[in-house]
């Protein structure tokens, strides 16, 4: 024993923040033994539940009837909203729009009716197909077309960010010229579905377990909807199969509904949708309309953008606000408008409520800000990199955003110079036009786009974490905190903090279950901010039974407190060396507590919303990406030939995992600006419910070429975990060069004179559907 | 008549005396054996979660694939050994080199896609010793992974390669395996069910005949890479069921001189590397089929009888000019299920058994048995392309395939121009082939082609394309056509292997 646990020391003798760990359960995801909810050992008396879901987009619900449901073999109840306790409402934003169950309004094709449970799975699916229901039909409003025609509901109060007068500014530019640019949802296709299980215990306590980013709010509506304290319900999840903001809000669904049927049965309940019905009843990347007028001058420099960032919220509120918003914070992206105006317009339809989306509208926002260069580049007959540059923040009163906070830590410039000269961009720009001019169907692109992304909540009061962290007396660890595992990485980050910081090895360190039970009040793990955040509170708790231990050490040894420190595998007491299990033994015995709490809120940020002033990030996440593509210019098909990337992490806490963050956030940024193509049809019907119809790339899809690379010194300017940097969603907005490069290719039909204005996402068919408006332009200058 | 369904798990022999003739493989797994590594994450054969490996004797050799459980019906693993992610540690616990390879290439995040991947891996490990970049990423065409982008998995692809097979068990255990197999099987017909639903096996072409008059009702099934929808999505209750797989025979590949006869069960595997014998075009076609799983479980007749008016196949076959062989009892056959005595055939051309949007001329208790391929004349100009959103494990928004023979004049004597998902069917464009017939295969006649199409068609608007797209790009593929048959496909594709001879 006493072998064993020498050698899992040494384990420790190399700095473990910063290395490049596989990720915890690699070895356990390989092995098909990672225990996802589906997978837990069935509680005995396990019943199934099914959805029951409408049939139409819009109008009422005049009669439900539920007897053949009821009847069905092995059918157990059925639960409509009036068999809900507490309250019939799931709004993550109280604002009492989301009922578990529709009541009388229907306002989107599938939405929730009732739920059956029954003895199987199978059973409870057959079952609930067989009601009735009859309804009052009204027409749809499907798009952001159709909401504007009929008046532009919104669901939430719009934002506006404002800086200078725009519209004097707009006057007084050179030049100017107005657009519209449509940019596509995205479904977020975790390969786990949505899933709950709950099991009921005494006194109207539920155990749920849910594949959710926000343990926290499922507890608060599963106790909301039983009508229970929020001490009655505890929310548990080791792992998610993905999330991507998809497990942001919309599990909240169904484990509510787990744990209505498991109330209302004494009996657990598990409630795993079908693949099919959870594309149809949860919510999507919002897509967006920017009406756009931009203000500029024949040196491609911008004064000035007034922009309308319109987007398709659904049925309710959901999280379109912050959403909404977050596109406004990244309309400008790395660059300075002298004046600016940018307003939303979250309007309301009769599709699926819109949500969480890697990125959160910063993609949307950031798509329309190289839109606004683009056009700026083919109206002045520069090269879009040199707009690029000219435009970028920097310089004398050249620093402020559109909504006031000041850019401190401005690299982009550097980035997109060090990224241009290793990827050779200059000689291969000039290589693809000579190619161009020699080739009569297929055309190839390039184009060089940087990304910085907002870190922080912009809902101030989310940037707090807590963790709790548990020594034992044979000095191993159990660590737990507010953060949830979707693959992210960020158990393992969080253990490397706590490893590194009792200086023992990482095998000493144990990942807990994310519960409710022991880490209360969490934010969802979002926004990029779960290693900031709960690395930070992780580190404190450590420091907390540090602290306790060195006073101990001091006063058991008699050294100095400056004496003591813990290195790899050992605790240097003076001249000491001593064992941290044996330290901690000691400690025990002489009374010392070994488990702390720990807590961290994000310094500096603040956000008045309604004056849209403040300074609502820490801090910025950089990169840029380089993409080169070939176009088949007849049908519209085309590949990603190579990406060149070089990404800001700060310091990185383990390089292996945020390179994964960044290709795969890379390749899913380009799958939406690429293949993935959400339809509905004209009866607010969604076309593309599963796999077959709804395409993320494959394999074969991944740039033919991929280098990536991690920004190097380049420490967080603000004292984040170790000076690391968020790492989420940044990544996936380099994929905006995806978009530019088949722009670029598009534009040599017309000989880079017109902008191709290629909409997102560009299937093949808005691509030849560019190439034709182009070369029409072409045409018609010639 | 054997009323059990026989096949290995492992090492283990299952026998099944009653259970749901359309279990599905994956349910029977995760619920009825608590196997919990095989994930379900579409139950439609499109994400590749639930891939698991299948040992079958194919002419006495054991061939191991990857398909998806959850699609497959449970008694059609009859006579073969199924392989889950579980099985894949040593017994002394140590990981496979497939899976150590996808840890030390940081091939997982979420995790959930992994098992899948690492079956995916697993099988084209064992098949085939360093396999071209191509051939990875077509293996692994049906996996979808949402997490990593796949560039670490393909590096874990190339990474397994270096491991020793020598030492591996799964290489040592095949001839024990391959003996075992070949004990399980038999020329009984299995006939099984679960008291309500009736499932029935044959393995000649006498008892499938006699089956299939006493129940013209009967769903037939081969690959059920469709088939399984109708289950797992549609919830359809299907009794009774033929499963067509271990009808001696039927998965027969000839060449019969100027033709090529398919067997009606062949594979989209052997049928790729059939026709890719006949064009270039054709194994590009292929090997853009479904996923890896699909192209190992579906079939050709699966695929033609199903009717699809898209089905990627049909096209390219009847634009060759393709003749179905349909197979059936002589004057109905007994009523009572027994074999038939004598076997009845017609055939007609491909293009002919497609009557409607999902209708076709097939007579009740008929079979399609074989479809006859002639070779494309030496003379002869012939094209296929698929477009798709994707490029694989997509399906066609348009597929066009097109056979031109020119004359001593230098002039079209004959246009074969066929095209799916322009219609409820696949159709030959008739009004586009008089265009160019006579012609000189030039621009000018290209465009009239183009033109007349409209005539042809009236395309739909769906998610996959709209009309306009469909009817623009269906004329643009003639002209691809005419640049590839001057240029050669460089010119003019800019994915696959066509693109890839040019570049590189």
């Amino acid at each position: 024993m006493a072998d064993a646990r020498k050698r899992l020391d040494t384990a420790a003798s190399r700095p473990i923040v910063g290395a490049p760990l596989a990720h915890d359960s690699a070895a356990k995801h390989v092995a098909g033994e990672a225990i996802y909810i589906d997978d837990i050992a069935e509680p005995a008396g396990l019943a199934h539940a099914c959805l029951g879901l409408s049939t139409i987009a819009h109008g009422r619900l005049l009669a439900l009837d539920l007897a053949a449901v009821a009847a069905a073999p092995g059918v157990l109840a059925v639960l409509t909203a009036a068999d809900i306790p507490g309250v019939n409402d799931i709004s993550s934003t109280h604002r009492h729009d989301e009922p578990v169950f529709a009541t009388e309004a229907i306002l989107h094709h599938r939405q929730p009716l009732f739920a059956v449970l029954a003895e199987t799975r199978e059973q409870a699916r057959q079952a609930a197909a067989l009601a009735k229901a009859e309804y009052e039909e009204a027409p749809p409003l499907v798009d952001i077309a159709a909401a504007r025609a009929a008046g532009g509901e919104i669901v939430t109060d719009p934002l506006v960010l404002q800086r200078g007068d725009v519209e004097a500014a707009l006057a007084a530019s050179p030049r100017r010229l107005s657009g519209a640019m449509t940019i596509g949802g995205q479904e977020h296709f975790y390969l786990e579905s949505q899933i709950a299980l709950a099991v009921p215990g005494e006194d109207g306590d539920m155990l749920v377990h849910s594949s959710t980013q926000h343990p926290s709010e499922v507890q608060h509506m599963v106790a909301a909807v039983l009508g229970v304290g929020a001490h009655a319900v505890t929310v548990e999840v080791r792992r998610m199969g993905g999330g991507f903001g998809g497990k942001e809000t919309q599990a909240n669904l169904f484990a509510c509904v787990a744990a209505l049927g498991a109330r209302r049965l004494g009996r657990p309940v598990k409630l795993r949708p079908d693949r099919d019905d959870d594309m149809a009843i949860t919510g999507k990347r919002h897509d967006f309309v920017v009406d756009y007028e931009i203000g500029f001058d024949a040196e491609g420099r911008i004064h000035a953008v007034d922009a309308v960032y319109a987007a398709r919220c659904g049925w309710n509120a959901d999280l379109s606000g912050p959403v909404t918003d977050r596109a406004l914070f990244h309309m400008d992206n790395c660059y300075f408008y002298p004046a600016v105006r940018g307003r939303s317009q979250p309007l309301r339809t009769h599709t699926v409520s819109n949500t969480a989306f890697r990125g959160f509208g910063g993609p949307q926002g950031m798509v329309g800000a190289e839109r606004f260069i683009e056009e700026v580049a083919y109206a002045t007959g520069l090269d879009p990199l040199e707009v690029r540059r000219r435009n970028l923040y920097g310089g004398a009163g050249r620093a402020l955003t559109p909504y006031h906070q000041p850019v401190e830590d401005m690299i982009a410039g550097a980035v997109i110079d060090r990224l241009a000269s290793r990827c050779d961009y200059a000689a291969r720009q000039e290589a693809i036009r000579a190619f161009n001019r020699d080739s009569k169907v297929i055309r190839r692109g390039i184009a060089l786009t940087p990304v910085k992304f907002g870190i922080s909540f912009t809902a101030t009061w989310y940037n707090q974490a807590g963790a709790l962290v548990h020594v034992y007396t044979d000095g191993t660890v159990a660590l737990n905190h507010g953060g949830t595992e979707m693959g992210q990485g960020l158990y393992q980050k969080v253990a490397q903090v706590v490893a590194q910081a009792f200086g023992i090895g990482l095998d000493r360190v144990r990942n807990t279950a994310t519960t409710t039970g022991k880490v209360p009040n969490t934010s969802a793990t979002a926004a990029s901010s779960g290693s900031d955040l709960n690395g930070m509170a992780a580190l404190d708790a450590c420091e907390t039974i540090k602290a306790r231990l060195v006073a101990f050490a001091a006063r058991h040894w008699q050294e100095e407190p400056e004496a003591i420190a813990f290195r790899n595998g050992h605790v240097q007491v003076g001249a000491r060396e001593i064992g941290f299990a044996e330290l901690v033994k000691a400690a025990y015995m002489a009374r010392i507590p070994l488990s702390a709490t720990g807590f961290y809120a994000t310094p500096k940020i603040h956000w008045d919303r309604k004056a849209g002033r403040g300074h609502p990030f820490y801090y910025f996440a950089y990169g840029a990406a380089a993409s080169e593509v070939a176009v088949d210019t007849l049908t519209g098909e085309y590949r990603v030939e190579r990406v060149d990337i070089l990404h800001d992490c700060g310091t990185s806490l383990n390089p292996a995992i945020d390179k994964g963050q960044i290709e795969g956030g890379f390749v899913q940024g380009m799958g939406w600006l690429t293949t993935e193509e959400l339809v509905w049809d004209e009866k607010g019907r969604l076309r593309t419910h599963s796999p077959s119809t709804y395409k993320i790339p494959v394999a074969s899809d991944r740039p033919r070429i991929f280098n990536v690379a991690l920004l190097e010194d380049a420490p967080n300017r603000e004292p984040t975990i170790h000076r690391s940097k968020a790492v989420g969603e940044p990544p996936l907005m380099l994929a905006i060069s995806v978009l530019h490069a088949l722009s670029d290719a598009v534009a040599s039909v017309g000989d880079h004179r017109f902008c191709p204005r290629l909409d997102a996402p560009a299937t093949p068919e808005r691509v030849l559907a560019a190439v034709e408006r182009v070369r029409v332009l072409a045409e018609g200058s010639a | 008549m054997r009323e059990t369904v026989r096949f290995l798990l492992g090492d283990e022999l299952v026998e099944i005396g009653a259970c749901d003739p359309t279990r599905t493989l994956l349910d029977w797994l995760r619920i009825d054996r608590r196997r919990m590594g095989t994930k379900e994450g579409c139950a439609e054969g499109d994400c590749g979660a639930c891939t698991v490996v299948v040992g079958r004797l194919d002419d006495g050799a054991l061939r191991y694939e990857a398909i998806n459980a959850c699609i497959r019906f449970l008694p059609t693993l009859d006579g073969c050994q199924v392989l889950t992610v579980e099985h894949l540690r040593g017994p002394d616990g140590k990981l496979h080199p497939v899976q150590q390879a996808m840890v030390d290439c940081h091939g997982s995040q979420c995790g959930f896609c992994t098992p899948g991947f690492v079956m995916s891996l697993f099988a084209l490990w064992l098949n085939e010793r360093a396999p071209s970049l191509q051939r990875v990423e077509d293996a692994l065409a049906g996996n979808l992974c949402r997490c990593t982008g796949y560039e670490p998995i393909i590096a874990a692809a190339r990474l397994m390669d270096e491991a020793d097979r020598g030492q591996d068990r799964f290489v040592a255990a095949m001839p024990a395996v391959a003996a075992r197999l070949a004990a399980l099987a038999d020329l009984e017909t299995v006939a099984f069910g679960d008291g309500t639903k009736r499932y029935y096996a044959p393995a000649t072409l006498e008892a499938l005949a006699g089956l299939t008059s006493a129940h013209p009702e009967a769903t037939l099934v081969a690959g059920a890479t469709d088939v399984g929808l109708w289950v797992t999505k549609a919830m359809r209750r299907l009794d009774p069921v033929i499963h067509l797989g271990r009808v001696a025979g039927l998965q027969a590949i000839a060449d019969e001189g100027a033709q090529l006869r398919l067997g009606a069960m062949a594979n989209h595997v052997a049928v790729r590397r059939a026709l890719a014998a006949l064009s270039p075009q054709l194994d590009e076609l292929m090997r853009r089929f479904g996923g890896e799983q699909v192209r190992n479980a579906g079939t050709i007749g699966g695929n033609i009888a199903n009717g699809s008016p898209i089905g990627d196949l049909p096209p390219a076959l009847i634009a060759l000019g393709a003749r179905l062989v349909l197979a059936g009892a002589e004057r109905g056959g007994p009523a009572d299920g027994a074999p038939a005595a004598t076997i009845a055939r017609r055939e007609i051309p491909l293009e002919a058994f497609f009557l409607d949007y999902r209708k076709q001329d097939r007579r009740p208790g008929e079979v399609v048995e074989a479809v006859l391929v002639p070779k494309p004349p030496a003379d002869a100009l012939f094209h296929v392309s698929k477009i798709s959103k994707r490029f694989d494990e997509d399906i066609s928004a348009v597929c066009g395939a097109f056979l031109l023979r020119i004359g001593p004049d230098g002039r079209v004597a004959e246009a074969r121009l066929a095209y799916g998902g322009m219609a409820a069917i696949p159709k030959r464009a008739a009004a586009a082939e008089a265009a160019l017939t006579g012609r000189a295969f030039d621009e000018e006649a290209v465009a009239a082609a183009a033109a007349a199409l409209e005539r042809d068609f009236t395309p739909l608007s769906d998610m996959r394309a709209s009309a306009a797209y469909r009817l623009s790009v269906a004329g643009n593929l003639l002209r691809r056509f005419l640049i590839e048959s001057r240029h050669g496909a460089a010119a003019t594709r800019v994915a696959g292997p066509l693109a890839e001879e040019a570049h590189g």
